[in-house]
């Protein structure tokens, strides 16, 4: 194993809170009603292919990938449509969900369903990527980029690194953690089926210091496979950023504009791979996932394997409830989630996990000058200048965005954890980024 | 109802205000040997300057720019102590005030409160005092463990003005009323450990560099502008006494003594007035030590750390613009 690798510039170290680290997954459970919307990634939401009435399975095609940038969706859990039509989501904001009601737990006939390790992969690479596109699959580190095109590369774009991301930086979630200690050689294959696509031998896995059991696991038996190599990072925040990641392993850098292809690199967050292994080896859709239920009010803590579109309260009822401690519920992790406004909204094929935080965690402290102290500018992964920027939105000076590259900025929330004023710098750089596209 | 917020959902513990008295802490050993060496009435000064500073601070803010108390974050103590830092421990009281006055309400909350001022308001404060009552300023109370309760007790000079002395008189135009030759100038020991004449804080290089690993371990600030400025200063005088061989030059001296190490580690890594890139920093640092040296050397005063640094504070907004970090994917092959 060679020496611990980290990115060059900036991060920062909040509290790690990852107090699920040794809970096993378990299964949720089934809810009684599952609301799935037909955007759970970037691009056009997916066409819809029930009404009210029809019966489904788990795993029948419910909605349609509308063109290349889009997601097939399938039912999570079987029984009947009973609704297609907007629901308030986490934000309070309407999406278009379809509404399953639970009648008993049919499979479609041709998930295989059996725990054993499937190793030798039988498909060619334009299989492989057409199983994928079918399986609805999205990157489920958060950003919800439709797999199948990250693996579609042009011939004369191979890349040299596929580097898998373990990273998990967030405080609090232990879902990716958890899953690498626990399917750690499911997500080997599922590297090597990626590894076929590519035409490449080689695979990272890169794991932060702070998960010693999934680096040693994944460790061990990475020995018995050619090409994939485990590379301890250091636990620093955001380490788990793609172009932290690529800077931190290879000491390339990803620039504007560009794609992590461009410098050769492919990054692939853990859960991801392990969802291509099961739609490669299993012929099992994405309707799953690990959420980590967590955070200093959360009762029972602990790391669920969810069915998409389980009500976020359905879980967050199985590990305590929401008790008087509660402040804050979070979708995703406290650095990049989002605040809930409504808990009944579903788990997403995007959700990392639900955390219920208190008041002395959360502390919203009052605003006050800036004192230049330039916190904000040491701790920026992407060497920009929070302060500049918020200065420029605020004062209306949106000409002056452009050359201050908000449009770089990767939204981890660094200068606004820092910030000793307590300024809203992030808030200020996703609203700079705003208008420098408005103006476009 | 749930509270919502944009992320980030977590902040760091760190505040406005836990920063300045992090940086009144570091300040403390300073102002333990002030009492130590110059008696009574250091504490004196010391009290009246940050008694001054606080309720200037607390009357502008409350009945001229009406935006509720802002002296709970604590920068107004800090602006006192360090006033009282670079002044002798027999200024008057009225003169000290005069001093707040200049710091606070002139420099500091004129340009809008804390974060917009341009110079830093404890210098600015002690060049105002200084230029307007030159005799009470560089009226240096000998150091004396023994006179605790006296604040009586004889003058001299302090090793930089010695040295200057000794210069002057070396040009064979000396004016010889000045009663001080090098036989004064204190050990090395004396001079680290601070038993030496001077402003109240800016004696003991000991116990300024405790403050200094102080503010490094809390991550109060970073270390590149004390080492570079204190770097500086010492390798350039190394040239002149090496070339020389005048003990005028003498580089460790140079770092022991005047307002040097006060200057470099409390008052040139004043937040508001100092560049905020690291490497606009470090061109801050280098410029404060060479002005340093030049007016040390060939200026009327013996001094120059003062104009050094609010020389280059008016520089700090160009330093700024010029002095970016390199953005993540460019500036490289």
């Amino acid at each position: 194993m060679s020496a611990i690798k980290t990115f060059s510039i900036g991060g920062i170290h909040p509290d790690k809170h990852k107090i699920t680290t040794d809970s096993p997954i378990r299964e949720a459970g089934l809810p009684e009603y599952v609301y799935i919307p037909v955007k759970q990634h970037i691009g056009a939401p997916a066409k819809i292919l029930v009404q009210k009435g029809d019966k489904v399975k788990v795993g029948t095609l419910i909605a349609d990938a509308d063109g290349i940038v889009s997601a097939d969706v399938h039912s999570s859990v079987s029984g009947e449509v009973t609704k297609v039509e907007d629901i308030e989501g986490e934000f309070g904001w309407l999406e278009t969900m379809i509404t399953v009601k639970v009648e008993g737990d049919e499979f479609e006939p041709s998930i295989d369903r059996s725990q054993d390790v499937s190793k030798d992969i039988p498909y060619t690479a334009g299989e492989i990527v057409q199983i994928i596109r079918e399986a609805g699959i999205v990157g489920m580190g958060g950003a919800g980029y439709p797999t199948p095109i990250k693996e579609t590369v042009p011939f004369e774009k191979k890349p040299d690194f596929l580097i898998l991301n373990g990273i998990e930086c967030e405080p609090f979630l232990t879902a990716d953690d958890r899953l690498m200690v626990e399917r750690a050689e499911q997500i080997i294959i599922g590297a090597k089926i990626i590894n076929k696509v590519l035409g490449i031998q080689n695979a990272i896995i890169a794991i932060d210091e702070n998960k010693p059991n999934a680096i040693e696991t994944l460790t061990n038996i990475s020995r018995r496979y050619v090409g994939v190599n485990v590379q301890v990072c250091a636990t620093k925040y955001p380490q788990g950023g793609e172009k932290q990641l690529i800077q931190a392993i290879t000491g390339r850098e990803v620039p504007p504009g560009k794609l992590p292809l461009d410098v050769g690199c492919l990054v692939q967050n853990v859960g991801t791979v392990y969802a291509i292994y099961e739609a490669v080896m299993k012929h099992k859709p994405l309707f799953e996932r690990v959420v980590t239920v967590s955070g200093d009010a959360c009762a029972k803590p602990g790391n669920y394997l969810v069915r998409v579109g389980t009500p976020a309260s359905f879980l967050i009822e199985q590990c305590g409830g929401i008790t008087e401690d509660v402040d804050q519920v979070v979708f995703g992790g406290p650095m990049m989630g989002t605040s809930a406004v409504n808990i009944n909204a579903p788990i997403t094929k995007l959700t990392s996990g639900i955390l219920l935080l208190s008041k002395e965690l959360t502390r919203h402290p009052a605003e006050t000058a800036c004192i230049r102290c330039g916190k904000c500018v040491d701790v920026c992964p992407m060497g920009l200048r929070p302060f500049a920027i918020a200065c420029s939105v605020r004062d209306g000076f949106y000409d002056e965005l452009k050359p201050l590259h908000v449009a770089d900025c990767i939204e981890c929330g660094c200068c606004s954890y820092i910030c000793p004023a307590k300024i809203p710098l992030l808030d200020y750089c996703k609203l700079g980024k705003y208008e420098l596209k408005k103006s476009k | 109802m749930f509270t919502i917020s944009t992320a980030p959902h977590m902040n760091s513990p760190v505040t406005t205000q836990t920063l300045m008295r992090d940086v009144i802490i570091a300040l403390m050993p300073a102002a333990i040997v002030a009492v130590l060496i110059f008696g009574i009435g250091a504490l004196k000064v010391m009290l009246t300057a940050v008694a001054g500073c606080v309720l200037f601070e607390y009357l502008v803010s409350k009945y001229l720019l009406h935006r509720g108390n802002t002296v709970t974050d604590n920068s107004a103590i800090i602006t006192g102590l360090l006033l009282a830092f670079n002044l002798p421990s027999s200024m008057p009281i009225w003169m000290i005030l005069v001093g707040c006055f200049m710091a606070i309400v002139v420099t500091k909350m004129a340009f809008g409160g804390l974060g917009k001022n341009l110079f830093n308001p404890a210098l600015v404060g002690r060049v105002f005092l200084f230029i307007s009552f030159p005799v009470q300023m560089t009226h240096w109370p000998k150091p004396s463990f023994a006179d605790f309760l006296n604040t009586d007790v004889q003058t001299g000079a302090t090793v930089l003005g010695i040295l200057k002395h000794v210069d002057v008189q070396s040009s064979a135009t000396a004016l010889s009323n000045q009663g001080a030759s090098l036989a004064d100038l204190p050990t090395y020991t004396e001079m680290f450990l601070g038993y030496m004449g001077g402003s109240l804080g800016e004696v003991s290089a000991l116990a300024l560099l405790l403050g200094l690993a102080y503010m490094l371990k809390r991550n109060v600030i970073t270390w590149h502008i004390p080492f570079f400025y204190l770097a500086t200063v010492f390798v350039v005088t190394c040239v002149f006494w090496l070339v020389t061989g005048n003990i005028k030059y003498d580089p460790l001296t140079h770092l022991l003594s005047g307002g040097l190490m006060l200057g470099a580690i409390f008052m040139a890594t004043d937040y508001v007035t100092s560049p905020m890139s690291t490497n606009g920093k470090i061109f801050f640092a280098i410029c404060c030590g060479l002005l340093t040296v030049i007016i040390r050397l060939y200026g009327s005063y013996p001094e120059g750390v003062s104009f050094a640094i609010l020389i280059m504070n008016a520089f700090v907004p160009l330093i700024d613009k010029i002095f970016v970090p390199r953005i993540y994917g460019t500036g490289r092959k």
